[in-house]
C-alpha cells in the first residue's frame, strides 16, 4: 500500500497537535485549501466564523482566559488583512496568538496574483513577530519558534505566512524540540541587588500603593501581591487590564484607577509616596498629566519588558523580571509596615467619593451592571466591548478571580468584546457575560451565527443608548455638545435580530425588570442568550479625569463651567 | 560561548548618551544638524529585519542619516554558517530620551541579537566617500594638492573630471568635502560609517 506522503499543511497542522491546540478559529480561501485539506484529518477543532476579525478575537478571548495561545487560520489578501485589528490588539495588550495566513505560491509572490497581498510588509508593526515560510523543510521550525515567542516573556501575536505551494508539496523535515533565538533573551528572576534596593525602598515608605496591570494577571502573581499587600498593609489599585488579578472586594484593594477609576483610587496614587508598578506600562490613561504624576513618589517599575523602563516614568528601581517571580523575592525581604493613618485617610476617600449614580430618569446601565455584579456576575467571566459601557462594567463588575476579566485596553478596539466571550467561554466552559454597546456590538455581530452555531454560554448584555456613549459624553463636556458622528439612528431591533439566528433574548426598560432578566440569563445555558437593555440615552461616565489633566482634575459630576478641548494623547 | 545574560543595571548604563555634543553644521547641505548617534546593530540574516529595523525609527518619525549593511562574524554559539548574521551601522539624530527608546525597541526584535550605541564611546570609525570633480587643466594642481594632503587617492582621472576616493573619520570627510566644493563637485557618495569599539569591548 502507498503510504500518504505529508504535505507541508499536514505538517502545519502535525505542529498545532503537538503544541496542544484544541481549537482553531478562522475563515477559508483559495490559498489555504491545502491547509483546511490537512484539517480533515485532525482532532483539533475547527470554528467557521463570519469575518476574520471575529477569528482573531476569539482566539484572543481563548487565550487571554486560559493563558493558552490562540490560534487562527485564515486564506491570504483580504483574508488576512482582516487579522490586522485583531493582531493590534493582541499586541497592546501582550495576548498570545498564532495566526496562520495562506498566501500565493511563492512564484508568484510580488506578481499582484488573486488575493495577493504582502501580508508581512502589512503587519510588521503589529505583531511581536512573523514569518514568511519559502521552504517546507523550516515548518516544524517556525511553528516551534512561533509558539515559543508567543507564549514566553511579554506575550504577543506572531504571524506564520504560507504559501500554497509550500503547504501543497511535500515536507519531509523532522519535528523539532528546541528553539535557538540568540536575538530572544527573556528575562527571570530579578537581579538581587534590585530587588533589595526595591524592598529597602517599601520598608522606608509610609504610603506606598502597589499599581497593579495586566502582567500580573498574564504571570499570575496575584496571590503573592496579596500576600504582600497584607504584609505591608499597602493598598492596591487595579488597572483596567489588571482587574482580577487582586480580588477586587478584598479591603486593601481600591478597584480601577486612571480616566475613569474610582476616585479613591486615584486620591491613593495622588498622595502616595511610593508607587510600585507590578506589570503595567503607565498608560496615559493612568497618568494623566505626566509632569505631575506621583511627582514626590518614589517609582519601583517591574516589568518582564525591558523597553517599558524609562519609556513613560523614570523609575527609582527597575526590575526586569516575570512579575509573580519579582514579588515572590522581595517578600521575604519585608516586615510589617505602619500604614495606618495612610488606610484611614483612603477610608476617608472611600467614603467621601463612593462610586455612584443618579437612581431616578430612567433605567441606568450602571444599575444593570450593578445588578449582574451582584447576582453572580463575579463567578463569570466577563468581557466587554469599548466605550461606555465598559468603564460602567469595570467600575461595578467587581473582578475577583484571575482572567475572569477580559477588556481591550491598548487598542480600544470596538467589536473585540462578543467574539472574545465566544473564544472565552469556548475554552473554559465558564458562562461569559459580554457586556456590549450598541456601537460595538454591531461591529462584530455576524458572530451570532458562530455562536448558536457552537452553542456556547454566552450572554450577550448590550447596553443600548442609541448613541456612541463617549464620544457624545466628550462632545457635551468638552465641545459645547456639538454632537457629530454620535447619534446610532437606525438601530436594529436587537432581539428581533438575535431571534433571526435562534438565540433567544429579553429587552429591560425598567429597573425593576433587571433582576427577573439576568437571573433567566444565568440560567439559561443551551447557548447564546441576549438582554437588550434601553438605557438613558444621555448619562455620562463619572468620575473622569480629563485626557492630559493631572489626577488633581478628576471631576466627580458635571462640573457647571464650560470646559476646555482636553491636551491629552487622544 | 554566549555571552552572560545582562542586568538591568548594565542595560542602564548602555543608554547613557553623551550630553557634551553640540550640534553642528552639516558641510554639504549647510544646515545645522543634531547631534549624531551611532549604534551597532548585530541581526540574524532573515528576510525582512532591514524592514523591521527602518520601521522603529519610522513610526518615531526619525530618518537615518546612514546605514551600512554588511555580513557579520558572530563567534557567540557553535557552528555560526557564513551569512547567518549581519552586521547594520545607523547613525541618526535624535534627543536621548527618545534614541534610548528606540534602541530599546530594537533590541526587542526577534531578529537583533544586540543593538548597541556607542556615541561617546571609545571607537575606531571609518567611512569612504567617491567624489566626481569637474575639473580643467587650471585648478587640477590644487585639487590634486587637496587630494594629496587628505590622502586621497585619484581612482578616475578624465580629461574633464577626477574621481577621487577617500577615507577616514566622517569629520576629516567633511572637511575634505567642504574644501572642494568650491571646484565643483559633480556627485558625491559617502558609504556611510562604519566603526568598532576598541579593545575587548562588544560592538
Amino acid at each position: 500500500m502507498l503510504q500518504k506522503t505529508t504535505s507541508g499543511g499536514d505538517k502545519v497542522i502535525q505542529c498545532l497537535e503537538r503544541e496542544g491546540v484544541e481549537v482553531i478559529y478562522g475563515y477559508s480561501g483559495g490559498a489555504a485549501m491545502p491547509i483546511f485539506d490537512a484539517l480533515v484529518d485532525s482532532k483539533i477543532k475547527f470554528v467557521l466564523v463570519r469575518h476574520e476579525q471575529g477569528a482573531t478575537h476569539m482566539a484572543d478571548g481563548y487565550a487571554r482566559a486560559t493563558g493558552k495561545p490562540g490560534v487562527v487560520l485564515v486564506t491570504s489578501g483580504p483574508g488576512a488583512t482582516n487579522c490586522v485589528t485583531g493582531l493590534l490588539t493582541a499586541l497592546m495588550d501582550s495576548v498570545p496568538m498564532i495566526v496562520l495566513t495562506g498566501q500565493t505560491i511563492t512564484s508568484m509572490l510580488g506578481k499582484d496574483a488573486f488575493q495577493e497581498a504582502d501580508v508581512t510588509g502589512i503587519t510588521y508593526p503589529v505583531v511581536k513577530h512573523s514569518y514568511l515560510v519559502k521552504n517546507a523543510a523550516d515548518i516544524p521550525r517556525v511553528m516551534k519558534e512561533a509558539f515559543y515567542i508567543a507564549t514566553t516573556g511579554r506575550p504577543g501575536p506572531v504571524l506564520i505566512d504560507l504559501p500554497k505551494d509550500i503547504t501543497q508539496g511535500p515536507c519531509t523535515a523532522p519535528f523539532v524540540d528546541t528553539v535557538s533565538l540568540p536575538g530572544y533573551e527573556i528575562p527571570g528572576r530579578a537581579d538581587a541587588a534590585l530587588v533589595k534596593k526595591a524592598a529597602a525602598l517599601l520598608m522606608k515608605s509610609k504610603k506606598p500603593v502597589l499599581y497593579v496591570g495586566h502582567g500580573s494577571v498574564i504571570s499570575g502573581a496575584g496571590k503573592a501581591i496579596m500576600q504582600l499587600a497584607e504584609k505591608l498593609n499597602a493598598p492596591i489599585v487595579n488597572t483596567l487590564l489588571g482587574k482580577g488579578a487582586c480580588p477586587e472586594d478584598h479591603p486593601l484593594n481600591q478597584g480601577m484607577l486612571g480616566m475613569h477609576g474610582t476616585a479613591y483610587a486615584n486620591r491613593t496614587v495622588q498622595h502616595c509616596d511610593l508607587i510600585m508598578a507590578i506589570g503595567a506600562r503607565w498608560d496615559d490613561r493612568i497618568t494623566g498629566k505626566l509632569s505631575e504624576f506621583c511627582k514626590d513618589a518614589v517609582k519601583i517599575h517591574i516589568d518582564i519588558d525591558v523597553a517599558e523602563f524609562n519609556k513613560i516614568v523614570r523609575p527609582d528601581v527597575s526590575l526586569a523580571a516575570d512579575a509573580k517571580l519579582a514579588i515572590e523575592d522581595i517578600l521575604p525581604l519585608v516586615s510589617k509596615l505602619d500604614t495606618t493613618d495612610w488606610l484611614k485617610d483612603i477610608a476617608g476617600w472611600r467614603k467621601q467619593y463612593p462610586l455612584k449614580y443618579a437612581k431616578k430618569g430612567g433605567l441606568r446601565a450602571q444599575y444593570v451592571l450593578d445588578r449582574l455584579d451582584k447576582l453572580g456576575g463575579r463567578d463569570c467571566i466577563i468581557t466587554t466591548d469599548v466605550g461606555q459601557h465598559q468603564m460602567w462594567a469595570a467600575q461595578f463588575c467587581r473582578t475577583t478571580k484571575n482572567r475572569h476579566w477580559l477588556s481591550s485596553g491598548g487598542a480600544g478596539t470596538m467589536g473585540f468584546g462578543f467574539p472574545a466571550a465566544i473564544g472565552a467561554a469556548m475554552a473554559t466552559g465558564i458562562p461569559s457575560w459580554c457586556v456590549v454597546g450598541d456601537g460595538g456590538f454591531q461591529m462584530t455581530l455576524c458572530e451570532l451565527a458562530t455562536a448558536a452555531l457552537q452553542k456556547v454560554p454566552v450572554k450577550i448584555l448590550i447596553i443600548n443608548n442609541s448613541y456612541l456613549g463617549m464620544i457624545r459624553q466628550w462632545q457635551e463636556l468638552f465641545f459645547d455638545n456639538r454632537l457629530s458622528g454620535a447619534d446610532l439612528e437606525g438601530n436594529p431591533d436587537f432581539i428581533k435580530l438575535a431571534a433571526a439566528y435562534g438565540v433567544p433574548g429579553k429587552r429591560v426598560t425598567r429597573a425593576g425588570d433587571v433582576d427577573k432578566a439576568i437571573k433567566w440569563a444565568m440560567a439559561y445555558n443551551e447557548g447564546p442568550c441576549m438582554i437588550e437593555a434601553e438605557v438613558v440615552k444621555e448619562d455620562n461616565v463619572f468620575p473622569m479625569i480629563p485626557a492630559g489633566a493631572p489626577l488633581s482634575g478628576m471631576i466627580i459630576e458635571k462640573p457647571k463651567a464650560k470646559m476646555e478641548k482636553p491636551t491629552g494623547s487622544t | 560561548m554566549p555571552a552572560a545574560p545582562m542586568t538591568n543595571e548594565q542595560r542602564g548604563s548602555k543608554f547613557e548618551l553623551d550630553p557634551g555634543k553640540a550640534p553642528r553644521r552639516d558641510i554639504v547641505t549647510d544646515i545645522i544638524v543634531q547631534p549624531l548617534h551611532t549604534i551597532s546593530l548585530l541581526v540574524r540574516n532573515k528576510p525582512g529585519v532591514l524592514c523591521r529595523v527602518a520601521m522603529v525609527f519610522a513610526r518615531r518619525g526619525y530618518n537615518l542619516e546612514s546605514l551600512v549593511v554588511s555580513p557579520a562574524l558572530w563567534n557567540a554559539g557553535d557552528g555560526t554558517a557564513p551569512g547567518e548574521y549581519s552586521r547594520m551601522t545607523i547613525t541618526c539624530s535624535g534627543d536621548p530620551d527618545a534614541l534610548e527608546q528606540i534602541i530599546k525597541q530594537l533590541e526587542k526584535l526577534i531578529d537583533v541579537v544586540h543593538a548597541i550605541d556607542h556615541t561617546g564611546q571609545a571607537v575606531i570609525e571609518c567611512e569612504v566617500a567617491l567624489l566626481k570633480i569637474k575639473v580643467g587643466l587650471k585648478e587640477r594642481t590644487e585639487v590634486l594638492q587637496i587630494a594629496e594632503n587628505f590622502k586621497a587617492k585619484v581612482v578616475d582621472f578624465g580629461a574633464a573630471s577626477v574621481i577621487l576616493r577617500c577615507s577616514g573619520e566622517t569629520e576629516k570627510l567633511d572637511v575634505f568635502i567642504g574644501l572642494l566644493k568650491p571646484f565643483g563637485i559633480i556627485e558625491l557618495v559617502r558609504s556611510g560609517k562604519i566603526l568598532m569599539a576598541r579593545g575587548l569591548d562588544e560592538t
